[in-house]
């Protein structure tokens, strides 16, 4: 199957520094992915070499099976809201709806102009004078009129005030439904997650530390409550996070199956944000290892 | 219009297409639901509830495993089985009488918390099997 977005060993560097370093995921169409992660962790950095306006270090990425660098039929696919949604303030949405149709090969005006005048955005006023979740709603309609086979946004309500962040994740799900496009937005709301996403990618210290359908993941992944010093369980292929007491040990686990549990043990379905939260905190940890023993 | 309008309950352990699915349920059993009526559209609930289309879509999925609705391209899902037992038809009035004993209720002064002890205790002792050696266990019986 073609993927919506391929990335292999990817990796992006200023100067000495990786900002995203040995990247392998992949993303099938019709999937609403999240990009979650702590700032700096490299999901802009993620973003912006999906949509080619960075170039690649190492590896390699792709959109539909092309390289995004590669030509203009690749970015006719691509919608890509950027982080604060940066537009043109002294034009109106009226005038960047018109600009739009002049800088893109593909462009349905009148899909922009429906959905803002659903919801009152007033057409005649600069942009830079709306509020920002009226700004949101402006920019998401500009990059849903390229009806894009593939829809990028960076934080997009991470700025928004509860309502305004309610008012864009509606719109946003609404198009989703509409066009059946592929959708990866980079947010560190965890708690909204398991509503809106259906497929998962974290990223920290610049590696992908876990990525796949939600499904799956929660699938693959139990918390096993036992006594302390206790033998790990067969069946488990690799302990995320552990935390002991005096007596109980706490253990998220990935492990296909479980054959019965085993004795003293208790099996629990972990739920999507302690799952992001157990992977994020084994990978701070694990790099606090290494740089303490580095300058040690 | 549609005919149902979802909820969910943001605290709920339940998953998110279960909770779905679940109303469409308790609005079969209580009648709201009858076959031939087309649930909402994918769309509409996606975006009011601002959840992703593929968790509506799996919710509908599950509908029609349980043969409760049917999928037809292009034009919705729509109910083609009912939960609502033969009770449904007495329902109607039962619930005028009940109206009509609460407005007692209140006017003797009872309060909300009153009535509903009240109705749960009378219903303990009603319900309160007979014979209990007929039954599997039940939990609740055993510290009575």
């Amino acid at each position: 199957m073609e993927q919506a977005l391929e990335a292999e060993g990817l990796g992006k560097r200023y100067g000495r520094t990786w900002a995203l370093q040995d990247c392998s995921l992949q993303l099938p169409p019709g999937r609403v992915a999240a990009l979650v992660g702590p700032n700096g962790a490299g999901k802009s950095t993620l973003l912006h070499l999906a949509v080619g306006l960075l170039k690649p270090d190492s590896g390699r990425v792709r959109v539909f099976g092309r390289e995004p660098r590669g030509g203009p039929e690749v970015l006719d696919e691509i919608g890509f809201v950027a982080q604060d949604t940066p537009l043109y303030r002294d034009f109106t949405a009226r005038e960047l709806i018109s600009l739009g149709g002049r800088l893109n090969r593909r462009w349905d005006a009148a899909l922009a102009r429906d959905r803002l005048s659903a919801l009152h955005i007033p057409p005649d006023r600069p942009v830079g004078k709306l509020s920002g979740g009226q700004r949101a709603q402006v920019a998401l309609a500009l990059a849903l009129a390229k009806r894009p086979r593939l829809l990028l946004l960076d934080e997009p309500v991470a700025a928004l005030d509860p309502l305004a962040r309610r008012e864009f994740m509606q719109a946003l799900m609404g198009a989703v439904a509409e066009s059946e496009t592929t959708v990866l937005f980079s947010s560190h709301l965890l708690a909204e997650l398991e509503r809106t996403c259906d497929h998962l990618i974290v990223l920290q210290t610049a590696h992908v530390q876990l990525s796949g359908s939600v499904d799956e993941l929660l699938d693959g992944h139990r918390l096993l409550i036992g006594p302390r010093d206790a033998a790990t369980p067969a069946g488990v292929d690799k302990v995320v996070r552990a935390a002991h007491t005096e007596r109980q040990s706490t253990l998220l686990v990935r492990s296909r199956a479980l054959p019965a549990p085993a004795s003293g043990w208790t099996e629990h379905e972990v739920g999507l944000e302690d799952l992001v939260l157990a992977y994020l905190a084994d990978a701070e940890t694990r790099e606090a290892e290494t740089a303490w023993e580095v300058t040690a | 219009m549609p005919v149902i309008e979802f909820v969910l309950d943001g605290r709920s352990r339940v998953a998110t297409y279960m909770q779905l699915v679940l109303q469409v349920k308790q609005a079969l059993r209580v009648g709201l639901l009858r076959p031939g009526d087309r649930l909402p559209r994918v769309r509409e609930v996606a975006q009011s509830l601002a959840i992703n289309p593929n968790t509506v879509h799996k919710a509908y999925r599950e509908l029609e495993l349980e043969g409760l609705a049917e999928g037809r391209p292009g034009v919705g899902t729509f109910v083609v089985n009912t939960l609502a037992g033969p009770s449904l038809a007495s329902q109607g009035e039962l619930r005028e009488e009940l109206v009509v004993w609460l407005g007692k209720a209140r006017k003797a002064g009872l309060s909300r918390e009153d009535i509903a002890a009240l109705i749960d205790t009378t219903m303990r002792s009603d319900f309160e099997p007979p014979a209990p050696q007929d039954l599997a266990a039940p939990a609740d019986s055993r510290g009575a």
